[in-house]
């Protein structure tokens, strides 16, 4: 099962409309991704951890989230330095790293863990559906937020199937080994999901026709602006602009 | 019975899924106000082919669909019949497919041009009828099995619907949830069409009870239920009769 388990608790940030939520994180990681200074970076990684503070969510837990993401940037840290043109740094063996291999590393571990820290504090402090109704109501295309909401909604029923068959071909006695019996079980496993799946979205499909659906996502959620949203959101416009004047305007 | 209280038509429906084996074999059909009909048959007869078909969610290869008096031919036609029929699915998965029960129970209304409050008033009504009390705000998913059977007949009746066909309402229900719906579909002064395989359901429910096969329903077999009162010695002291 997904769960959400920062989405529950009633912090400052949790109380956020999420709509503030959406924009603020949409500009952030794009002022971000590409910036390139360190003037910049710095304090944008900053704000993302102040926003984690704010949220009171459970350090370990983000801590966790944070290491499945510097693991792949680790294979980064082996290669970039090692092939990257520039000023010899030193050298092991063979491989020679240089400076601007070194920097360039950097920048993108600060980079990602800015950005996801934004995420964790600002979007999975948000129940899933809530976000896909702010969508819907930021004029976000109906498609994209009819799929993100089916996605969610349906993946625990694909996920509930997926374990009915595993136990069926386990009671059966299946072993997963390495050898074409597996592979073909398994293969017939995910093409039964597939098959399964659009069936049940052809269904879920016609119910919603039984019940008068014509392409238009109706919602009971109505969100409206409190003071503090007025307020976190221009606060966080206003730090955006700043990263965005030490990114371009300052000259050092 | 007048010609004014048909609701539902069917003429020398014909229907397959693949050219060797046909579903439906010009069967003919009526409903009329107030009635109230179970279907049997053997799995893969083509009950809920027929419901579907009712509701234009299948297309017939012959035949024609009449519902409230007009021929349904086009999904316009069929769009506003459902507004009077409501369909609730085999699958309660299929049906329920919001994050909370309200949510879910409003999305008819709100699709009937409802604002948000009436859709909203209209879905803890129609959940406070099925004393679902308590339920607005429980997530669809987490339900048990019993309790997205009783939800999606919410969300149906939520429509305000005039005749309901309902799929295999009882299906992998325990006793208490069943009595429960029985109950709840009893006081129901709808018409409506039962599929069900669970003759105790349909003899408390219905009053005429067709079997479908070979694609056709005869209703010259049609079944009544009835009960039959019988006699022995000791018949004073309450007892059950096995098997």
């Amino acid at each position: 099962m997904i769960e959400e388990p920062f989405s529950t608790g009633n912090s400052i940030i949790h109380c956020l409309d999420p709509r503030v939520k959406i924009i603020v994180v949409t500009l952030f990681s794009v002022i971000v991704a590409v910036s390139s200074r360190f003037l910049s970076l710095l304090p944008a990684l900053g704000i993302s951890l102040f926003l984690v503070v704010m949220a009171k969510l459970p350090i370990k837990r983000v801590f966790y989230r944070l290491l499945l993401v510097n693991g792949l940037i680790l294979f980064l840290w082996f290669v970039l330095p090692f092939t990257y043109n520039g000023q010899e740094l030193f050298a092991i063996g063979p491989f020679i790293a240089t400076k601007e291999g070194i920097l360039l590393a950097s920048q993108i571990t600060i980079k990602s863990n800015a950005i996801l820290l934004s995420m964790i504090a600002l979007l999975s402090t948000t129940p899933i559906f809530s976000l896909g109704h702010a969508m819907g109501q930021l004029y976000f295309p109906d498609k994209i937020t009819h799929l993100f909401l089916f996605t969610f909604r349906y993946i625990h029923v694909i996920y509930k199937e997926y374990r009915r068959l595993i136990n069926a071909m386990k009671m059966r006695g299946f072993v997963p080994r390495t050898n074409i019996h597996t592979y073909k079980s398994y293969a017939y496993l995910v093409g039964m999901l597939l098959v399964r799946s659009y069936d049940r979205a052809e269904r879920i499909h016609k119910a919603m026709r039984c019940r008068g659906f014509n392409k238009k996502y109706h919602s009971l959620t109505q969100f409206s602006f409190k003071m503090e949203d007025i307020f976190c959101l221009s606060l966080m416009l206003a730090l955006i602009s700043g990263l965005a004047v030490l990114q371009w305007v300052v000259t050092t | 019975m007048g010609r004014n209280n048909l609701i539902i038509n069917l003429t020398d429906l014909s229907f397959s899924y693949s050219a060797d084996k046909p579903v439906l074999d010009n069967l003919s059909f009526h409903l009329h106000r107030g009635d109230r009909i179970g279907l049997v048959g053997p799995n893969g007869s083509g009950k809920t082919t027929l419901f579907h078909i009712i509701l234009g969610l299948l297309k017939p290869c012959s035949g024609t669909v009449e519902l409230f008096g007009r021929q349904a031919k086009q999904e316009k036609d069929f769009r506003e019949a459902r507004k009077r029929i409501g369909l609730l699915f085999q699958d309660p998965d299929d049906q329920l497919f919001s994050p909370t029960v309200l949510e879910d129970v409003a999305f008819g209304p709100l699709n009937l041009g409802k604002s948000t409050g009436e859709a909203k008033d209209i879905a803890l009504n129609t959940l406070a009828r099925l004393n679902l009390y308590g339920f607005a705000d429980r997530i669809t998913y987490k339900l048990s099995g019993g309790e997205k059977r009783l939800v999606s007949l919410a969300t149906v009746l939520a429509m305000d619907p005039e005749v309901l066909l309902l799929d295999e309402p009882t299906n992998g229900l325990d006793e208490e949830t069943e009595e429960r719906i029985t109950d709840i579909l009893r006081k129901l002064e709808l018409s409506y069409i039962f599929i069900s395989h669970n003759f105790d359901f349909l003899s408390k429910t219905t009053d005429r009870i067709y079997a479908m096969s070979k694609g056709k329903i005869s209703p010259d077999e049609a079944m009544a239920p009835h009960s039959h009162v019988h006699i022995h010695k000791s018949g004073t002291i309450p007892h059950k009769h096995i098997s």
